[in-house]
């Protein structure tokens, strides 16, 4: 087992996730190094993505390392029936670490038990994403200059959405105050909220978007999904009243950023691109400086 | 009055007594009773001062294993396990949950790894406000104690 794997934000204390964010800084200033010089590291994404293993991709290759793997598991041998043990065996005998997306929830926990080299989860089946927690943290370390003491407003689907328990998870060492806005179909889970109680990190619960997020420093948007939904009225009446439009901003803190983890469908109007407290697209630039320091310092460089 | 035995007595061999009586059968599944060559005596619905009505299984001549102890203690916590070695009651266990499961517990998520390749079961026992929930050591999902199947 390799004890430098990247699994689960909980993986990372406080002064790590503030090494890893100092660190990330760094590579925005001169993201072309050649650290990773003569290292192999494998992508196996066992389920489609774009943005992530791109900015993985990237982020290996501006720091002067190679790369193997697949990014369709159709054309791995997975497909052929291959168990996942067999295939972290294999792959671990060749490159120096693995980042790895696969569908089945705890597979990344596993991987990391039998893989002699380091695993950076990057999404496990609606678990875990440490890297985009990263760079959640990253942007609002960025345009709000600390992460201490902030009021945070989470929008939209709280009860699959992984992103934003494990943004509940990492902001709990920075004495946050959360505002939890969804539908009562996808309110937050009782299980994070007795999280925040025993760590005493006030929230407060609503049901209604427009008006509620006026006192707020970053506004967190998520995806809500047709799917979630057994009845499809309510799913429109829902998509409706969370679509975040400019008109919604007016009277916001001059601070306020927005972010989402994209991809957007309907719950942010593109005119709010214009906007200056939009930041969605900066903060899926800000993933490439957080993986390079991933990567760096899974292999201790 | 001289006190009379319901069950008779075990010369070696379990005796798992206080067992909850709508809890009887099923630690005879779990510990797979019914297909165990030994003498098997199984009472319930008897008296108890403790609990009301209990449950009691001697099982002649086999000690139950740790493993299986463990198992008890996720369906029967209050149960007592006596070992009798002629006549005598050598060792009284009072169960407790271990901090760790290893390869009983079935996870309660269909998405699990655990339930779609053969990786063992790994589980954490938390406790909040005296509800103990399960936790997996691989998808992280926690399942109450009550809601959980064993393998």
């Amino acid at each position: 087992m390799c004890k430098n794997s990247l699994v689960s934000i909980s993986d990372y204390s406080k002064e790590e996730i503030i090494e890893i964010l100092e660190s990330a800084s760094h590579f925005e200033k001169n993201p072309n190094r050649k650290t990773l010089d003569g290292k192999v590291i494998a992508t196996l994404f066992f389920e489609p993505s774009t943005r992530t293993r791109l900015s993985f991709e990237t982020a290996v290759i501006r720091l002067g390392g190679s790369i193997i793997g697949f990014s369709d598991a159709s054309t791995s041998s997975s497909s052929k029936g291959e168990t996942l043990n067999d295939t972290i065996h294999m792959v671990s005998s060749y490159a120096d670490a693995i980042v790895m997306r696969h569908p089945l929830d705890g597979a990344a926990r596993y991987a990391s038990e039998i893989s002699p080299v380091p695993i950076i989860n990057a999404g496990d089946g609606s678990n875990q994403h440490p890297s985009q927690t990263l760079l959640d943290l990253y942007s609002i370390i960025k345009t709000q200059g600390t992460l201490e003491n902030l009021n945070i407003c989470l929008v939209g689907d709280l009860k699959y959405g992984r992103t934003v328990h494990s943004l509940i998870m990492a902001m709990s060492h920075f004495n946050p105050t959360f505002k939890f806005i969804a539908p009562d179909e996808l309110k937050m889970p009782d299980e994070y909220k007795l999280f925040c109680k025993k760590r005493n990190i006030k929230f407060t619960e609503v049901s209604e978007l427009e008006d509620n997020f006026n006192d707020v420093d970053i506004l967190y948007m998520t995806r809500v999904q047709r799917e979630r939904f057994q009845d499809m009225m309510e799913y429109e009446r829902v998509k409706n009243i969370y679509t975040l439009n400019n008109n919604m901003l007016i009277n916001t803190k001059e601070n306020l950023k927005i972010l989402h983890p994209l991809p957007r469908v309907t719950e942010i109007d593109p005119d709010v691109d214009s906007n200056p407290k939009a930041y969605y697209f900066q903060q899926a630039q800000n993933g490439l400086y957080i993986r390079q320091a991933i990567i760096s310092k899974v292999l201790n460089i | 009055m001289e006190k009379k035995l319901k069950v008779a007595a075990l010369c070696n061999g379990t005796v798992i007594d206080h067992i909850p009586t709508n809890k009887l059968f099923k630690v005879v599944t779990i510990l797979h009773l019914d297909k165990l060559n030994n003498q098997v005596t199984v009472g319930n619905n008897l008296e108890s001062k403790k609990i009301g009505a209990k449950g009691i299984i001697k099982i002649t001549d086999r000690i139950l294993k740790d493993s299986e102890t463990n198992k008890l203690a996720l369906i029967i916590p209050q149960a007592i396990i006596n070992i009798i070695s002629n006549y005598e009651v050598v060792e009284k266990r009072t169960l407790s949950l271990p901090k760790e499961i290893k390869d009983l517990v079935q996870c309660a998520n269909p998405n699990c790894i655990t339930n779609n390749q053969p990786v063992s079961t790994l589980f954490f026992v938390h406790e909040n406000n005296g509800e103990i929930t399960l936790k997996c050591n691989y998808c992280e999902r926690e399942t109450k104690i009550d809601k959980v199947k064993l393998l």
